[in-house]
């Protein structure tokens, strides 16, 4: 997929995120603000990557304001903003590159 | 195949939870709910429906609910939102959906159809995906019966107290006697078709013994549960669903009595000197359930 314009997803409530996703320079640069990097940094960035993978992108700025996400909080609001940003609403992938 | 056992389930207390809210349903098991109702629908605001599904999606098909039973309330038929929320749950192994606003057999066919597309979509079992309407006007409460019984995958119907008092040119007073008819009419035509009836939300959460008043009456008048909307409801609703000893003594004592005549030959006799016969077995029968769901029988039926 490609990201064809900025989308957000998400808010800063607790136990949420809030995703923003642009179109990338060639690359997959991720910035992440977690109340918990330091102890969750690395799994937030390891279900970011996994993610976006399964969504088949290589391209895009994604940066996460992250509020105590569960992986699965994490993973709904990436797909939220790559979808917005594709304006697709409708006959979405569950189960496949949804999953 | 439609799951009858799954279909009768013991449902004395319906959760709703905001499906925009991760907070919400990231672990609303903790409160023992008999179903949890994720809501597509009027909790979520009209920016976050696309999102909420997303959220619903991996909450659903990663969370443990751990037996509460899993219900979402999908938008409207009068939305372009209702088709795309109903492939997202199917997909997630929902267990029923509920249709809001529904006002006759025709919109519990539509929803039907849509379900079982679904089903064939995502490989699921046909039939595994249960229905359940919500009865929010005056036409949807005069039509309780023909809705009742459109699918054979209808489960039950719940009443919606503050839609359905607006169209009645009325509002919720704490009384109940605004909804005494829809109450009545609801409960007669759900024992009719074979199936279940839940009651409507109560709102003030400052007046709890209002609560308890309520959910007394509702039980008394033969719903099987009430709907909650905050945790606190939870605990009023099992305890009053909770069969006390007395009642469960003499429960069995009817079942043990009943089979015992049976074999006998005896179709009427007394029980602690009241008349007894075949026609109190399941209400006898449905007391053990009870009492068995809320862990408080100790005896061997």
């Amino acid at each position: 997929m490609e990201i064809k314009k900025p989308a957000v997803a998400g808010t800063m409530e607790s136990s949420d995120c809030m995703v923003t996703v642009e179109p990338g320079n060639g690359s997959i640069e991720f910035t992440l603000d977690s109340t918990v990097a330091h102890q969750f940094g690395n799994q937030i960035r390891k279900v970011t990557m996994e993610t976006l993978e399964r969504l088949d992108i290589d391209n895009v700025k994604i940066s996460i304001v992250d509020k105590g996400a569960l992986d699965c909080t994490v993973k709904a609001r990436i797909e939220g903003a790559v979808y917005r940003s594709v304006d697709q609403y409708d006959n979405l992938p569950w189960g496949g590159a949804i999953k | 195949m439609i799951n009858e056992q799954k279909k009768k389930r013991l449902r004395r207390s319906m959760m709703f939870l905001n499906g925009q809210k991760p907070s919400l349903i990231k672990d609303p098991y903790i409160y023992k709910a008999d179903s949890l109702m994720f809501d597509l629908e009027d909790a979520v605001a009209a920016t976050a429906k696309d999102t909420a599904r997303f959220s619903l999606y991996h909450a659903l098909t990663t969370i443990d609910y751990r037996g509460s039973e899993k219900v979402c309330r999908i938008n409207g038929l009068d939305t372009d939102l209702w088709k795309e929320d109903i492939r997202c749950v199917v997909a997630a192994d929902i267990e029923v959906i509920r249709i809001p606003k529904c006002e006759n057999a025709e919109m519990v066919r539509q929803v039907e159809a849509e379900v079982l597309k679904a089903e064939k979509e995502f490989g699921k079992e046909e039939g595994q995906t249960l229905l359940m309407a919500a009865l929010e006007s005056a036409k949807g409460v005069l039509n309780a019966y023909e809705v009742c019984t459109a699918s054979p995958r209808m489960i039950g119907i719940a009443l919606s107290g503050g839609d359905y008092t607006k169209d009645l040119q009325t509002t919720i007073t704490g009384t109940g006697v605004e909804l005494m008819g829809a109450r009545q009419h609801m409960i007669i035509a759900a024992r009719a078709a074979g199936v279940q009836c839940f009651d409507t939300i109560w709102s003030n959460l400052d007046d709890m013994e209002g609560f308890r008043k309520d959910v007394e009456t509702i039980k008394k008048m033969g719903f099987d549960g009430k709907s909650c909307i905050n945790p606190r409801q939870i605990d009023i609703v099992h305890d009053i669903y909770t069969p006390t000893q007395k009642d469960i003594i003499f429960a069995e004592k009817v079942i043990k009595e009943i089979d015992d005549k049976k074999a006998k030959g005896i179709g009427v006799f007394t029980v602690d000197g009241k008349m007894i016969d075949i026609a109190f077995y399941d209400g006898a029968k449905r007391t053990i359930m009870l009492a068995k769901a809320s862990g408080v029988y100790k005896g061997d039926l």
